[in-house]
């Protein structure tokens, strides 16, 4: 049994972990799809996770802040469409430029508004998203009910109870709304007239064009679509994942998500799988330190560096080869 | 016939591009309350009003050229390297071994090797996009991407579990022997009335780096090597056609690349810290783009590009010190920087060109 509840809750924490990543990776997905190559993920998930938690901390409401922080990383969208699309630019650069961008704007706004070192206050109740309790399930309220902490109710109920309580119910809203967002992209990508212009736009802009289909319109489209999927990723990391924002508070997650979108091929459902296991290997690194299987110990910056790792031998082309959106990259010139 | 004469591609666009960056970063200081004006006399007394200043500006500048360089090498074959910040810690771990496991007698030789091993362990960290790029089609700048982390990792890994002393809690390794220890600016320019650059890190690595100009500039110019390189970045199909193999210029132009963002460490590495630490790199591998871009690849320009952003980054440690800016104003430069003279390069570009269309039409 007590197995059993670690095994649970390494993959509570997984899911917890994997929703960022999920996010951003479907963010990259609709954007990388259309042809618009964003390795800003990570700066749009900064800044949203920065005015997510300054408008939460202000007006002591979250969902205030979700909208904020949806529109900070829209505003970074634009100026990545912008760039990459109205004015034909580099578009790696401009993902560079994006990345620094949020990594300075946000200390910078803190520290201005707030004066604690580049951090916000910390948030509490309703500046929080609060985890939905499902019926039946042990949660904070049968806690206070019995006088007793969840984790003692946990260890003595059953299996099934136990992974139900855990890993179903007891998330905040935005983790729901992660993981539907997955059979909902599927659809829009390969069963609706927009899902499909937008994968053509991201392979032959030029047939789309020849249909009479606007390139810029759909490519805007995408990279707005991104911002608002990057905006609440941000907005969980510091909503609801942690109370507030800190400094760099997405930690490389965007380039995770970013590494997890090659390893899924571009495809929304195994980009949830390439999450889920990304966020196994960030919940077992949180949970273990250095891992000891039998004599043979595994160092903890293994399961730091494993995601890449494996990402590089994905892209490698050694276990199935990952070929991007073939006009990924390309600018769209209409006329030569 | 060209759109506009060669000046205004080199000179003026990255001059006007300058200038927007700096507005809007005036701007930015204005939005949090501060002074841009105070704020740029700050920034230039602090680093650029002392032989110390100096002393901080040329250390930055120092990193930055050889990052900046690193970035440029690649650019000309049409590769983006951003995997210079990975390779400038590998190249610290080479220096760190170099200098902690050979009794060097003299510093001159500690360099040599050093010189040496930071090239080789920088270059062989670059060796592995580069062959992925070029015989696998995995694109450089998302395998760079990954190995700068798994550097990050790795580093993290020697520095807690295999390099840290005894009893030491510092993940950090023992501090280099006297004998490697770098001539500094101070005891190299100071009289014995007058002291200069007092405390300041600069070191003979400058001049190491300023080499490094001439060197990549005749390898570029000069060599046939270098028109490979070039040929390559300008038109694959065109090299292709004139027997230039593709996977041979990549595979040497992020080899070249990788040794050069090494060489950083025997700065920060050997002539600063005097040990190796974790993040001794302190982000000067991406810093390195916006010098490439700014300088337009040229090892002139790029030397240029560094001292404006050694000038930053010591103005902007200056200006977190005496005002309530914080340093991270650098950074959203920085971003400003790689964004006009990368980015939005055609927002200058084409009203420019058409400005001196019209200007050739009227004379004509």
């Amino acid at each position: 049994m007590d197995f059993f509840l670690t095994l649970v809750q390494v993959l509570d924490s997984t899911i917890r972990l994997a929703t960022p990543l999920l996010l951003a990776c479907l963010a990259g997905l609709y954007s990388e799809r259309a042809g618009i190559f964003d390795i800003g993920l990570e700066g749009k998930m900064l800044m949203a996770a920065f005015f997510s938690a300054a408008v939460a901390a202000v007006t002591g409401s979250v969902w205030l802040g979700l909208l904020a922080g949806i529109a900070a990383s829209l505003v970074l969208s634009a100026l990545h469409g912008f760039a990459s699309i109205t004015f034909r630019g580099n578009q790696l650069i401009s993902g560079v430029a994006i990345n620094f961008l949020a990594s300075g704007m946000t200390v910078l706004i803190a520290q201005s508004w707030f004066k604690q070192g580049g951090r916000t206050p910390s948030l509490f109740g309703e500046g929080r998203f609060e985890s939905a309790e499902f019926p039946y399930a042990i949660g904070p309220e049968d806690a206070e009910l019995t006088g007793r902490p969840v984790s003692e109710l946990m260890s003595e109920t059953n299996a099934l109870h136990l992974a139900y309580s855990e890993l179903l119910s007891g998330h905040s809203i935005l983790v729901y709304v992660a993981f539907l967002m997955v059979p909902l992209t599927w659809w829009i990508l390969f069963r609706t007239r927009f899902g499909l212009r937008l994968r053509a736009v991201g392979e032959n802009p030029a047939a789309v064009d020849t249909a009479g289909v606007s390139v810029v319109g759909l490519r805007y489209a995408a990279v707005a679509i991104c911002g608002v999927l990057c905006g609440i990723a941000g907005a969980y990391l510091a909503t609801a994942l942690q109370a507030g924002f800190v400094k760099e508070m997405t930690a490389g997650r965007g380039f995770i998500a970013l590494a997890a979108l090659i390893f899924a091929k571009w495809r929304p459902w195994h980009a949830m799988w390439a999450c889920l296991l990304f966020g196994l290997l960030q919940a077992v690194a949180l949970r273990f330190q250095n891992i000891d299987l039998g004599g043979v110990v595994i160092p903890v910056q293994v399961m730091d560096a494993l995601p890449y790792i494996l990402t590089v031998v994905i892209l490698a082309g050694f276990v199935g080869k990952a070929i991007p959106p073939r006009a990924g990259g390309e600018p769209y010139v209409k006329e030569r | 016939m060209e759109k506009m004469p060669k000046w205004a591609d080199v000179v003026l666009i990255p001059i006007i591009s300058l200038l927007l960056a700096t507005i809007l970063s005036a701007i930015v200081i204005l939005a949090i309350g501060e002074d841009p004006i105070e704020a740029v006399n700050l920034m230039v007394t602090g680093a650029l009003g002392s032989t110390y200043g100096w002393g901080y500006t040329l250390y930055y500048a120092t990193n930055f050229i050889f990052t900046g360089l690193a970035v440029a090498v690649a650019f000309h074959a049409r590769l983006f390297n951003i995997g210079g910040e990975g390779q400038a810690m590998l190249g610290g771990l080479g220096v760190a071994i170099v200098c902690l496991s050979v009794p060097w007698p003299h510093w001159t030789i500690a360099l040599l090797a050093a010189c040496a091993a930071s090239m080789i362990f920088g270059a062989a960290w670059a060796a592995i996009p580069a062959y992925l790029q070029a015989k696998r089609g995995s694109h450089i700048v998302i395998t760079t991407i990954m190995f700068n982390f798994i550097a990050a990792a790795f580093l993290n890994y020697m520095l807690v579990n295999v390099m840290r002393p005894q009893g030491s809690q510092d993940p950090a390794t023992a501090r280099f022997p006297e004998a490697v220890h770098l001539p500094t600016f101070q005891s190299m320019f100071s009289t014995a009335e007058n002291v200069m650059f007092r405390g300041a890190p600069a070191n003979i690595s400058f001049f190491v780096a300023i080499l490094a100009c001439f060197v990549v500039w005749a390898l570029i110019w000069r060599t046939r090597l270098g028109y490979e390189i070039r040929a390559y970045g300008h038109s694959e199909t065109g090299a292709v056609y004139a027997g230039i193999s593709p996977v041979r210029i990549t595979v040497i132009a992020m080899l070249i690349s990788g040794a050069l963002a090494g060489l950083m460490a025997i700065n920060n590495v050997m002539g600063e810290a005097e040990r190796l630490v974790l993040n001794a790199t302190e982000g000067a591998g991406f810093i390195g783009i916006a010098v490439a871009l700014m300088g337009r690849s040229h090892p002139f320009g790029v030397f240029l590009a560094a001292i404006l952003f050694g000038f930053l980054y010591q103005g902007g440690a200056e200006l977190a010190l005496w005002t309530s800016i914080p340093r991270e104003l650098i950074v959203v430069i920085q971003a400003l920087v790689i964004l006009f003279t990368g980015a939005l390069d055609n927002m200058v570009r084409i009203p420019l060109e058409k400005l001196f269309m019209a200007l050739r039409k009227g004379s004509a």
